[in-house]
């Protein structure tokens, strides 16, 4: 950017800073305002949790998953489940896989918002923060309503669901939505039309198609960048081939394919998604149907490993879980889909402004809690 | 003005003893006293209207004072007291790498240059501590003082969030006065007058005879005031030296409890400041906006207080509403928009003056 070089000085960004989202170190060479290199160091959140889940029963590991990933404890749990089914060879009823699509979807949601709203933050915008959170905490009352937990669920089970639904949740759903897309316009007339935020994000961090593949970045990050994929489409698990939506990719609107702003426009389109396949499930859920149905009396999978990935708000989440027959997971391995886009940052990040960096890593949309685990 | 009234009054009363030096110390004192004060006040008034509206503009209540105990008062109305106890109740740091004596200098500098500057804000006819015949070129070399507190507190903090957001505003306020002085020139090149009285004499006969509405370049011209205001007092979107979400709290990171509030103070000062500063060259100073309507001295006091809070009601409302320019936009901005503008301006508004006589 600039000709004049001056003495570099290493700077330190966290682990204790207000944009890091969490605990997370960034050791960045600058040149005055220019970012050079751009080194991450993550584990100040590592709570052993693939270690703890070799010394607890398969239930157990349930609440772990919650915990993984903070803003999206519905999906890590959907995730679990939907591996050790496939490992148990459980077939859970029609209204079950109703209720989690619904439950996955609204967190899909709760955490697209939180992440634009967290993107806006990082550039200055305060405004358009309260208002996700504002829309968010009504998809938590949902949640609230539904199993009493409104940030750590442990509500997917294997083989059913801790609660069914209550009374009126239906309706109250349907109220929400009919509440909250009108305020989906006025968060993307707020900041994604907004002449300085988009001065601000297009044509900063391009992620080209190439490097997202080669770095194993997934979800709306990859999408962004022009890839159409998307695990609900492409290896469609539980019953979300009975469902109709699109997958958002990256245009480059306002700049380049796979910048900043793409990345978070895509968020703004799925979360438009989301509600559409919310309206579909709440509209053809079934009546009747016991949560506790499949629920087996006690969880001993057969000999063996599985590997099952699903789609959460943050991308492509692996469960990788090897039984030798007991009660107690011989191993469990996670494959975090915010851990590849985080080391994508040097890749996409380096030659930019301090603030732009910054930036980037917003629309990275990380959770240190999954990156550590 | 009032020291010179203050000193012919005390003169009167005390006829025994008239042109005793200690009248004149006693009638400088008064008025800063009473300008001291006034930011005071007028601080804890803009840190309540700063969290109301900004609860308005989030949806949500701001400070409500429900419950039992100790709580803020009626509708949160004692918040800012509450808030200024607690800074001054906090331990006051000094980090140990520091540079000591420039650390302590800095938050007195900044408070300084914004203290100063209301001597010359006109309040009304008679209702300014110093009528000077260069008063807004003095409220411009004035201002410029904040620059100094701020690069003081970012190299004596040793830290590089604080360096970075000295280094920051440095570059920004010494680029932002030349727009907002070259759209008062335009002001000055009217009324043929630095005064701050004698352009709002400028401006008499009710709205139509603002400056703002004096000739079609005035508009442009305020408006590049404003915004360069904006950047001088260091406010969304140009509050890159202390921009939260990257550089901590940039110059004031190592700062706390009173210190801080100075700083926090003075940025209000500011904003009023370049208010009244606006206010004085373009919408009418003291004038009642109406020609005959409640336009006596003693409402001067009043239209001058309500147009100030107008534009700072616009800064609290811009700042809830957009994001924060990069620093390098933010140089582009001034630059390559705002200076051409005005210079073109300034050559506008000359060939008009002759045109028109």
């Amino acid at each position: 950017m600039g000709v004049v070089h001056g003495e570099e000085m290493v700077l330190n960004i966290g682990p204790q800073h207000p944009a890091t989202h969490g605990v997370l170190r960034l050791q960045v060479r600058t040149d005055g305002e220019v970012v050079s290199k751009i080194t991450p160091y993550m584990g100040y959140l590592h709570r052993c949790f693939e270690k703890h889940c070799e010394n607890v029963t398969y239930e157990q590991v349930i609440p772990f998953t919650d915990r993984c990933d903070y803003l999206a404890s519905m999906s890590m749990n959907f995730g679990y489940v939907v591996a050790m089914e496939r490992l148990m060879d459980i077939k859970v009823n029609e209204r079950v896989e109703y209720i989690r699509i619904i439950m996955a979807e609204l967190q899909r949601i709760a955490s697209h918002l939180l992440c634009t709203g967290v993107f806006g933050l990082d550039l200055g915008a305060f405004t358009p923060f309260l208002w996700a959170l504002r829309d968010r905490e009504r998809i938590l009352d949902l949640f609230e309503l539904t199993c009493g937990a409104r940030l750590l669920y442990n509500y997917m089970w294997v083989g059913g669901l801790s609660h069914d639904l209550p009374v009126g949740f239906v309706e109250s759903t349907f109220k929400f939505l009919d509440y909250f897309e009108p305020k989906i316009d006025e968060l993307e007339n707020i900041l994604a039309h907004n002449k300085i935020l988009v001065e601000r994000s297009a044509d900063i961090g391009v992620m080209p198609k190439d490097i997202a593949i080669s770095y194993g970045v997934t979800g709306p990050n990859l999408r962004a960048s022009g890839v159409k994929w998307d695990l609900r489409k492409d290896d469609p698990y539980s019953i979300y081939d009975r469902f109709e939506f699109d997958v958002p990719i990256g245009q480059g609107l306002k700049g380049t394919v796979g910048d900043c702003w793409d990345r978070f426009y895509v968020r703004i389109l799925e979360i438009r998604e989301s509600v559409k396949i919310v309206r579909q499930a709440l509209a053809s859920i079934p009546k009747d149907g016991d949560v506790h149905q499949s629920l087996p009396k006690k969880i001993r999978p057969p000999k063996g490993s599985v590997y099952a990935r699903t789609e959460t708000p943050r991308g492509d989440l692996g469960y990788y879980i090897e039984s030798d027959g007991s009660p107690i997971p011989y191993r469990l391995k996670m494959r975090s889909p915010a851990f590849t886009a985080l080391s994508v940052l040097d890749e996409i990040g380096g030659g930019w402004l301090l603030s732009d960096v910054l930036a980037i890593l917003g629309s990275l949309d990380i959770v240190l809690g999954e990156i550590d685990r | 003005m009032t020291v010179d009234y203050i000193f012919e009054g005390l003169n009167q009363m005390f006829s025994g003893f008239t042109g005793n030096e200690i009248f004149l110390i006693i009638a400088i004192l008064l008025p800063c006293v009473g300008c001291f004060i006034f930011i005071a006040l007028y601080g804890l008034v803009a840190i309540y209207a700063e969290l109301k509206v900004s609860s308005f503009i989030h949806d949500k209540t701001g400070p409500m004072g429900q419950g039992v105990g100790l709580h803020a008062g009626k509708w949160g109305l004692l918040q800012p007291v509450a808030d200024a106890i607690k800074l001054i109740l906090k331990e006051d740091i000094i980090p140990s790498s520091a540079d000591r004596p420039l650390y302590i200098l800095a938050p007195f500098i900044i408070f300084i240059g914004a203290f100063v500057s209301f001597v010359a804000i006109p309040f009304g006819e008679k209702v300014i501590v110093a009528d000077m015949n260069i008063g807004i070129f003095y409220i411009l070399g004035i201002g410029s003082l904040a620059v100094i507190a701020i690069i003081l507190a970012g190299w004596s903090s040793n830290n590089k969030w604080a360096l970075y957001g000295g280094m920051r505003s440095a570059a920004q306020i010494v680029s932002y006065e030349i727009p907002a002085g070259i759209s008062l020139v335009v002001v000055i090149m009217l009324t043929s007058s630095l005064s701050m009285q004698e352009i709002i004499g400028y401006q008499s006969g009710g709205m139509f005879g603002w400056i703002l509405f004096d000739n079609p370049f005035m508009p442009i011209a305020f408006v590049i005031y404003f915004i360069s205001a904006l950047a001088e007092t260091n406010r969304t979107p140009f509050d890159l030296p202390e921009s939260e979400s990257e550089l901590v709290a940039g110059f004031v990171t190592e700062y706390s409890g009173m210190r801080y509030a100075f700083f926090f103070l003075s940025e209000y000062a500011n904003m009023f400041v370049v208010s009244a500063v606006a206010v004085t060259a373009f919408l009418g100073g003291w004038q009642s906006p109406f020609p005959n309507f409640l336009n006596t001295s003693g409402w001067s006091v009043f239209w001058m207080m309500s147009k100030i809070s107008l534009l700072i009601f616009v800064m609290i409302w811009i700042r809830f509403t957009v994001p924060r320019l990069r620093v390098d936009q933010l140089m582009h901005l001034c630059w390559k928009v705002f200076i051409p503008i005005g210079l073109f301006n300034v050559f506008g508004v000359a060939i008009w003056i002759i045109v028109r006589g």
